[in-house]
């Protein structure tokens, strides 16, 4: 029962809805948005292609299986806070770089807290993604690895 | 020292297994000589706890709570460790005949020994915390013993009644102790015992509970029911436990307690009033058994009754050497019964016959300890009884309430000690009993030892029975006693006093029924039986009523109903959560608005959440579920929180679809609730969503101290770099938080995943 509307429309939101999830991330630790309401975004794009074509095919589109994401993602946020341990504060400590700068413009702040915000964006678009595929899967006895 | 002792008992018995498996043929022997080498080291100390000493061991184990691993040695201890180690040496050689085969023989020697240490360890403990768990472990391994044959129902039966009664008994007595302990101060028996108690206010209680605990293990009425059960035992664990130690751990305490809780009526009108009915009672079941050992168990039951009658007596002559003899006879007979039943196939007195020619030496053992039983002179059996019926006719008070049952229920034991000790041996064999002959010298030795003793106790008392008498009657009084004890026979056949008068015409009377016992069992028949069954049944009824209760109370709380869970979680929380909120009254004193924006979201939820209830199938319940989040997000604009309202529409678009593809694989409604059952949930839900709502109201209005948001805004941009301040709370200042939120969603993802993969059954084609 899946109309062609939806189809079309799901192929065309996708990598729109992608490019808007990582917006979205970047921007929060200003703006509205971070690494939770990304993921979701993402993982919501994800959905709408697997709903309207194939979960086989949304996993295809993914590449990586959920659950490395999900791993990626965890250790991505562990990891970002040792480089406050080089430092000799206490894990987690933001730890932040200034990168360029200069006539007129501010400089631009990095840190580790966007290292974390990241890996939090990978779980929860791994964590939804595996929900969301192993209810909709069809037959998933017999795919062995996911 | 002590210590040691008891140490070597449990290498032994920790050792059983293995020696038996590498010596079979010697382990019994070896286990003997072991444990009678412990017996002859408690020996060498007769002189002197006759003497009057005391020897006290003590390691501290937990100071805090007053508990420390305390023996003492005393007349009365020593007595009951001969016991323990002598009699338990000389079954362990009998059980190496009696189950000579049985491949279990190993263990039931690991269990037998583990049960001499606890009993040996009870009776030289000197803390009631540590006696309470050397209590409790001979009531284990007790059980163990009754039900060795766990093949068979009735010993299976048998043991569990045991367990329970004496198990109970042992909790109650706990809370005894513990009483005695805290009134005292200590719990350490030598500090209890220097100190008086009568008049404290748990004076009552603690007696109470305590005599409670020793009469449902020596089996004294009503408490007896369990003791002829355990006759399902084999017969070397009811020579040792149910005649000569075990049974007699309750008289064992009344005995250490009595000179410190004695002296008040509560104390020793009590033990006189339920001693003398068991006494009674028991002796004339005893004449009504038809099996061998049933004979025995109630005659060991009316002795139980006899020792406490005579504490209670204040008679510690009389008692220590009752003590003694009885452990020396009835071991002895048990054991005699066992072999016979082995030999001749046979468990019925009136079934045998003839025995005195085929087995001889049985047959003499046998009615060597059935004189003594009787009260024949000169043996240490009549020692005691004339001592018990002295005793009885110089009570200051009661001399004839307590002589009658006394003489009543000698020669009730008269006749039983004649039908096991004469009845099988006499008369013509019967055709049909399989061949027999003396058992091996092995099965021989213990009871023959143990009638022989009964004769020497009785005619040279001077060689043990006098010094042990002499300690165990100074435990008994408190005080030494210096006094002169003469058991010799001859001093109490002259005079020829009143005592000496009563006991041989209980002696003839008993005779007398022996030979009319048809017509007397007759007589008695039908209502004879009826005590013991009583009990029975009422323990029968009782512990069918306690798991019926336990079924239906699991029944109905823990039926496995989800519905049933959350009911009465959310009415316990409601409950005691609005009887605080009550109390405290937060809101006194506020004022109480709301803005008209906020009451229009907030009702339009309210009629969303009164819609689903009206929805007929699922899928609408869930868009409507979904709006109930949409408009949630709403509330998060007003209040300018707009990450907040993005996650929430995010989010509860995700759950939408996620419900849906879970719906999908879900039956069709085939269950539609009650109107009753659904009554019940509005009420129930309407009840915990308004606590709810209250208390988040009032947790958003009351400020009880100042809100950390304020300080987390102000660093924001100077220390987070960020202007987004939920933002950098999430990733910075609480990263850690955070760090375990991703954590649980991630294990909740993986949760998901294997639940869904587990199903067997194959799924549908494709989601929509």
């Amino acid at each position: 029962m899946k109309s062609v509307i939806f189809r079309t429309a799901a192929r065309i939101l996708l990598p729109v809805m992608l490019l808007l999830s990582i917006v979205v991330l970047i921007r929060g630790h200003n703006e509205p948005g971070g690494g939770f309401v990304g993921g979701l975004l993402a993982a919501s794009g994800f959905s709408l292609y697997a709903l309207a074509i194939r979960v086989r095919d949304a996993k295809l589109a993914l590449r990586i299986s959920p659950s490395a994401l999900i791993g990626a993602g965890l250790m991505l946020a562990i990891v970002s806070g040792l480089p406050a341990l080089l430092g000799g504060n206490p894990y987690m400590t933001g730890v932040w770089l200034t990168i360029g700068g200069g006539d007129g413009e501010p400089p631009l702040k990095v840190g580790t807290p966007l290292l974390f915000d990241v890996g939090v964006y990978l779980v929860v678009v791994g964590a939804t993604l595996l929900m969301v595929f192993s209810l909709g899967a069809s037959r998933s006895a017999s795919t062995v690895r996911d | 020292m002590m210590l040691m002792a008891l140490a070597a008992l449990a290498l032994c018995s920790l050792a059983a297994g293995l020696l038996q498996r590498i010596l079979p043929r010697a382990t019994g022997i070896l286990l003997f000589l072991a444990v009678a080498g412990i017996g002859v080291w408690f020996a060498s100390y007769v002189p002197a706890m006759s003497a009057g000493e005391m020897q006290i061991d003590s390691v501290a184990w937990a100071p805090e709570l007053g508990v420390s691993l305390s023996f003492r040695l005393d007349g009365l201890s020593l007595t009951f460790a001969l016991l323990i180690c002598f009699i338990g040496a000389l079954v362990l050689l009998y059980t190496s005949s009696y189950l000579e085969g049985d491949r279990r023989l190993g263990s039931f020697y690991t269990t037998l020994l583990g049960f001499m240490f606890s009993m040996l360890g009870l009776v030289l403990a000197d803390n009631v915390v540590l006696l309470f768990a050397f209590w409790e472990l001979t009531s284990i391994t007790s059980f163990l013993l009754i039900g060795f044959d766990n093949t068979r129902p009735e010993a299976r039966r048998s043991a569990l009644q045991a367990l329970l009664v004496t198990g109970i008994g042992g909790l109650v007595l706990l809370a005894g102790l513990i009483l005695l302990g805290v009134a005292a101060g200590t719990f350490e028996l030598r500090e209890i015992m220097a100190g008086s108690l009568h008049d404290h206010g748990w004076f009552t209680p603690m007696v109470v509970l305590i005599l409670l605990g020793c009469f449902t293990k020596s089996a004294i009425f009503p408490f007896h029911l369990w003791l002829p059960n355990a006759m399902e035992a084999p017969s070397p664990v009811s020579a040792l436990l149910h005649s000569a130690t075990m049974v007699k751990a309750g008289v064992y305490l009344i005995a250490r307690l009595h000179p410190t809780l004695g002296g008040v009526p509560l104390w020793n009108d009590v033990l006189i009033i339920f001693g003398s009915a068991t006494m009674l009672i028991a002796a004339y079941l005893a004449t009504r058994q038809p099996e061998f050992k049933r004979i025995l168990a109630y005659s060991t039951v009316s002795s139980l009754g006899t020792l406490v009658l005579l504490i209670g007596m204040n008679a510690a002559e009389a008692a220590a050497v009752y003590l003694l003899a009885h452990a020396m006879f009835k071991g002895c007979l048990f054991l005699v019964a066992g072999s016979i039943a082995k030999q001749t196939g046979r468990k019925y007195p009136e079934k045998l016959g003839g025995l005195l020619r085929i087995m001889p030496i049985t047959a003499a053992i046998a009615m060597l300890g059935a004189l003594s039983m009787a009260g024949v002179m000169p043996l240490a059996g009549f020692v005691g009884k004339e001592l018990l019926i002295k005793s009885g006719l110089e009570h200051p008070q009661w001399a004839l309430i307590i002589t009658t049952p006394v003489t009543i229920a000698g020669i009730f034991s008269v006749m039983a000690a004649l039908m096991v000790g004469l009845r099988p041996f006499v008369g013509a064999a019967p055709d049909d009993m399989q061949p027999a002959r003396d058992p091996d010298w092995r099965q021989l030795l213990g009871p023959g030892v143990l009638a022989v003793g009964g004769v020497v106790a009785g005619l040279m008392p001077l060689l043990f029975a006098e010094p042990l008498v002499r300690g165990t009657m100074s435990s008994i009084l408190g005080v030494h006693f210096d006094g002169a004890i003469n058991l010799n026979i001859l001093y109490l056949l002259w005079p020829f006093t009143t005592a000496l008068a009563f006991s041989i015409i209980v002696l003839v009377l008993g005779y007398g029924l022996y030979l009319a016992r048809s017509g007397y069992w007759k007589l008695t028949s039908p209502r004879a039986v009826m005590l013991h069954f009583t009990s029975d049944r009422v323990y029968d009824r009782l512990l069918q009523s306690l798991i019926r209760l336990a079924e239906f109370t699991t029944r109905k709380i823990q039926n496995g109903r989800l519905r049933s869970y959350v009911r009465v979680t959310m009415l316990t929380t409601t409950a005691v959560a609005a009887w605080a909120y009550l109390r405290a009254n937060p809101l006194a004193g506020i004022d109480v608005t709301i803005s008209g924006l906020d009451a229009v979201i907030a009702l339009t939820i309210v009629a969303c959440c009164i819609a689903i209830l009206f929805m007929r199938t699922a899928m609408a319940a869930i868009a409507l579920l979904g709006a109930v989040g949409f408009v949630m997000a709403l509330f998060y604009v007003l209040y300018s929180a707009p990450d907040v309202a993005m996650t929430q529409v995010a989010i509860e678009t995700l759950i939408v679809v996620i419900f849906v593809l879970v719906i999908y694989h879900l039956p069709k409604f085939s269950y539609l609730t009650s109107t009753v059952q659904r009554g019940w949930d509005v009420v129930v839900a309407s009840a915990f969503g308004l606590l709810m709502g209250v208390l988040a109201y009032t947790s958003a209005v009351i400020e009880v101290v100042d809100p950390v948001s304020e300080s987390h805004a102000a660093r924001a941009a100077t220390e987070g770099y960020g202007r987004n301040i939920v933002n950098v709370i999430l990733v910075d200042f609480r990263a850690l938080d955070t760090l375990g939120e991703i954590f649980v969603l991630g294990i909740a993802a993986v949760g998901v995943y294997t639940l869904v993969r587990l199903r067997a059954r194959p799924e549908p084609e494709e989601a929509t």
